[in-house]
């Protein structure tokens, strides 16, 4: 396990104060600097939301022309109610597509908020903010000043070419630990090409304009003292984070006490460590694995049912773990329709329950993940990638339970990574297979076998 | 893969036979496609040894180098081959319809309909698996860029007349090959293995040979289709010839190394023989002839087998209308020779990627749906992955909009016993005449019963049209999925390339291939 490296100016010991000179580094390139980009990295929880708004008030102060781009509805939506939280004066404009209900219908109750499918109809505000797919189909005279590409790892290249022609200068912002945009077809061709349609925006950006400004957040302020460093070291081995809360701050307790089971006792080690691995016998099974599934479910049933309370540095007083608070992240849709009908059967409601695509950007205090090769007979490219684990590892702010069946290492040492070396791409470090194993060898200290 | 594709496999290894995977045929086959059997060196990429070629099955035209790494020979053999192809491919250029194609004025913007030409038929070259695909690619790109006398009267080496051309047409069907569902250039293992399932793995199944036998076992040889699949991969004669050559382009070693090294020295040493005794040579480069020829006639057979076994599937809906989408393409690069056009470059520009793989991403999504639409198995397949649903409409409730004029917006209360994953507010389709009609999902009963609202292709009046409101007691399978997807992002021109992207690309043509010492060898 490595020690979260000091940021390149010399140590800073508060973390507030890292993650702030950290901002105010991004902030000056963005309206001070000369380049025409800025990249900043952000690893899970760091406040990437919180930097954009923030970057959003103070273009919009200095006048520049605004336009934020983002890479699905729900992430426009949550930005467009973040800056009227913060600034309820900033006219802030929300293009959304010709279908009438492709935004929150909160967003009419904000006063300053103007709703349009025109770009034309919003051209004139300081902020307009839309998703990536609705700003290719924009056509406007003049270019916007400045622009905020959020989540710009999980942009294609294509997309950003698509809007590219639109702005000025851009930031921009993502996480690169999270799940990397996929293509429905082969995209081998293009491997290794500065321009590879199907890589990130990002990638493609830095390719060609590697003098870019780098900027990255130090500190994640949703991951608890106990994941940080393990997120940190499996998935981000030379951009490493630290957490901005120590071990006391955070505290999961339930009013009753264990009954013995599995669920259980991996709650409770899970209280106790941030982190439990509730294992089943070995066996292939189907994706939709029964028993894996009911486990799940199980273990969500009894955080509620043992009363559940957590404490935190944002209040003084224990607060009850309710259903919104848990979420269930799974590899495959299908999985989490079985998850969501176990829950179902066993009473349970308001539980998030989703794949790892869609949990992205997302925050639980409780989070229980059906491990992606559980019960599976090989690691394929698609179970492997460390992007997936990472989003699953990383939803957290107090404890992330891990439902899995025994024998993961040795599926992992039978099916090493093989996948072709392309010529001129870049490789990605770490890659799955190895975080894969470093995530267990966690794990594997919080194990707690299953019994019913 | 699918749950039902995996059982299909199961079900082929307890049978010891391939399990179909389809009802209808998915890709569209001409009356009169052109086999092309290549077989590659050893050693050197993109070095032919030898081809079958043709358009009928009882006198395909045998190809042969008897000597590869002879770069005169090694002409020769394109040569021929273009003298083969290129009048099959140029048959179809003249026999056209008149059609229309929207075009983008680059002035002012406005799309406007074009009136132009459409060829009636288009080329379609078969080989035996994705190698021949790939090999197809790279005889492509090691043509194109040649010059021939004519086009550089100083070139140290000019390629035959035609070779180059050869070389942008081979360019144009392989990279036509990777849109979903296009036909211009198949595979037949890729025909065979998208409508059978065999109890062998996907990389097995890229052996022409073995996936036959799970298919149509030979009855004359006995065992089940299982046992002659493993026969024809690994059976091997006292020689330790395999029995059953592979279907290349890559040729068996021991046959390179006990058959064929030693003929071909044999040539070498015919060519040398000083004084030259032609009878000889003659008969040493016929050696090596009916060598090559032995490796590729059964392949060649097996291809055609393959295409008999799929053409007796009926055609699919849709295939016509892909096909459609391949002639448009065959029109579009004939138009691009004839107008002298460079060859297609060597890589990429941004713009051109993007294009393409958006294009592919819709088409792929396209083709996924029209199997389905075209198919019950396949369809049964989305239905179990949640994506599409079947039942009997229970209760139809006439419902109209609020507005002035009223327009029909019906609840339709449909049973079904499949299981569709509805999240969040979702849209489903099914197919009226050709034509996607679209509802909306309202709420999922205790019992399952699916309600939904209709919402379009009604027409125009207060009262739908008739026919289209399914009635109580009609069977009717909806999809989550769209018929036809929405295209992709619309991009900027090639020289408006932003700086994201590394600004616009150098123009001008690519220069041709420097000559280097590999092509004096």
């Amino acid at each position: 396990m490595t020690t979260p490296a000091p940021e390149a100016d010399g140590p800073v010991a508060d973390p507030g104060a890292a993650a702030a000179r950290a901002t105010a580094g991004i902030l000056h390139d963005t309206l001070h600097g000369t380049a025409r980009g800025v990249v900043v990295d952000s690893p899970p929880g760091a406040g990437k939301s919180t930097l954009v708004v923030t970057a959003a008030r103070e273009l919009a102060a200095a006048g520049r022309r605004l336009m934020i781009v983002a890479q699905t509805n729900a992430q426009v939506d949550d930005l467009v109610l973040r800056l009227a939280d913060k600034d309820p004066e900033l006219p802030v404009g929300r293009l959304h597509s010709s279908d009438g209900d492709a935004y929150d219908k909160a967003l009419l109750d904000l006063p300053a908020v103007t709703l349009s499918a025109k770009a034309a109809d919003l051209a004139p505000l300081p902020v307009v903010i839309s998703t990536a797919a609705k700003w290719a189909h924009t056509q406007v005279d003049g270019a916007w000043e400045h622009a905020i590409v959020d989540e710009a790892y999980q942009m294609r290249s294509d997309a950003l070419l698509a809007v590219a022609g639109l702005f000025e200068r851009a930031l921009f912002v993502g996480d690169p630990g999270q799940l990397d945009p996929f293509s429905v077809v082969g995209a081998e061709q293009w491997a290794g090409l500065s321009h590879d349609p199907s890589a990130s925006a990002v990638a493609t950006l830095l390719a060609h304009n590697p003098d870019l400004p780098q900027h990255r957040l130090p500190v994640s302020w949703r991951l608890p003292a106990s994941a940080a460093p393990l997120v940190s070291a499996a998935f981000y081995p030379y951009t490493p984070f630290r957490s901005g809360t120590g071990p006391a701050d955070r505290r999961l307790s339930y009013a009753a006490a264990s009954d013995g089971s599995g669920p259980d006792r991996v709650l409770d080690e899970a209280a106790e460590a941030g982190w439990g691995l509730l294992e089943l016998p070995a066996r292939h099974a189907p994706r939709t694995d029964p028993e894996a599934v009911r486990a799940v479910a199980l273990v969500v049933r009894r955080a509620l049912d043992r009363g559940a309370v957590a404490v935190s540095e944002q209040s003084p007083d224990p607060v009850p773990l309710t259903a919104a608070r848990i979420a269930v992240g799974t590899a495959h849709r299908d999985q989490a329709a079985a998850v969501r009908a176990a829950l179902a059967g066993l009473g349970v409601t308001g539980v998030t329950v989703d794949t790892a695509n869609r949990l992205q950007g997302r925050e639980y205090d409780l989070t229980v993940v059906l491990h992606p090769l559980s019960g599976r007979p090989d690691a394929t490219a698609f179970h492997l990638e460390t992007g997936r684990l990472c989003v699953l590892a990383s939803r957290h702010r107090h404890a992330c339970i891990v439902v899995a069946r025994a024998g993961i290492p040795d599926l992992l040492d039978e099916h090493p990574s093989t996948d072709p070396v392309q010529l001129g791409a870049a490789v990605k470090f770490p890659d799955g297979w190895e975080a894969n194993h470093a995530v267990l060898a966690h794990l594997s200290e919080h194990r707690v076998p299953w019994r019913p | 893969m699918s749950l039902l594709t995996t059982l299909a496999r199961l079900e082929a290894v307890r049978a010891g036979r391939a399990r179909p995977l389809a009802t209808v045929r998915h890709r569209h086959l001409t009356d009169r496609p052109l086999v092309f059997v290549p077989l590659t060196t050893a050693g050197e990429a993109g070095a032919p040894l030898g081809a079958l070629v043709g358009t009928d099955r009882d006198a395909p035209r045998l190809l042969v180098v008897p000597q590869p790494r002879d770069r005169d020979l090694r002409w020769t053999f394109l040569a021929d081959l273009a003298e083969e192809v290129l009048p099959y491919i140029d048959a179809y250029a003249d026999h056209v319809e008149p059609a229309e194609r929207t075009e983008t004025d680059p002035v002012t913007g406005k799309k406007a309909k074009v009136a132009t030409e459409l060829c009636l038929d288009a080329p379609q070259i078969v080989v035996p698996s994705p190698a021949g695909i790939e090999y197809v690619r790279l005889l492509g790109r090691s043509m194109r860029f040649r010059r021939t006398a004519e086009e550089d009267p100083d070139a140290p080496y000019p390629a035959p007349a035609r070779v180059p051309l050869l070389g942008r047409w081979f360019t144009h069907l392989a990279e036509r090959s990777r849109m979903p569902g296009s036909a211009l250039l198949l595979s037949a293992t890729g025909l065979l293995s998208r409508h059978w399932a065999t109890g062998q793995s996907s990389l097995e199944d890229q052996h022409l040979g073995a996936l036959l036998a799970w298919i149509a076992p030979d009855p004359k040889t006995g065992g089940t289709g299982a046992e002659q699949a493993l026969r024809a991969e690994l059976a091997r004669d006292a020689q330790g010839l395999l029995l059953v050559p592979p279907a290349g382009p890559a040729t068996d070693p021991a046959f390179d190394n006990k058959l064929l090294a030693p003929a071909m020295a044999r040539f070498d040493a015919a060519r040398a023989a000083d004084p030259a005794d032609p009878a000889a040579r003659s008969a040493a480069e016929d050696a090596v002839r009916a060598l090559v020829a032995s490796q590729l006639r059964p392949t060649w057979d097996a291809v055609w087998r393959s295409l008999d076994l799929v053409r007796e599937l009926p055609p699919g809906a849709h295939t016509e209308q892909r096909w459609t989408g391949d002639r448009w393409s065959y029109t579009g690069h004939r138009d691009r020779v004839r107008a002298g056009e460079p060859p297609q470059p060597r890589r990429d520009d941004a713009v051109t990627a993007a294009r393409k793989l958006g294009r592919r991403e819709t088409e792929q999504v396209r083709l996924d749906a029209q199997e389905a639409l075209d198919d019950p198995l396949v369809m049964a397949a989305r239905r179990f992955a949640g994506e599409a649903f079947a039942g009997e409409i229970t209760e139809v409730v006439m419902e109209w909009t609020d507005s002035k004029r009223p327009s029909p917006r019906p609840l339709l209360a449909v049973a079904t016993e499949d299981g569709p994953q509805f999240d969040g507010p979702a849209k489903v389709y099914r197919s009226l005449d050709g034509r996607a009609q679209t509802a909306e999902h309202v709420r999922t009963e205790e019992d399952g019963t699916v309600v939904l609202r209709l919402l379009d292709k009604m027409g125009r009046g207060r009262e739908p049209e008739p026919g289209t409101v399914p009635e109580k007691g009609d069977q009717v399978c909806w999809t989550l999925f769209e018929h036809e997807p929405r295209s992709g992002p619309r991009l900027p021109e090639p020289e408006d390339t932003p700086w994201t992207h590394g600004g616009p690309p150098a123009a001008g043509p690519e220069a041709t291939d420097p000559v280097t010492d590999e092509d004096m060898l």
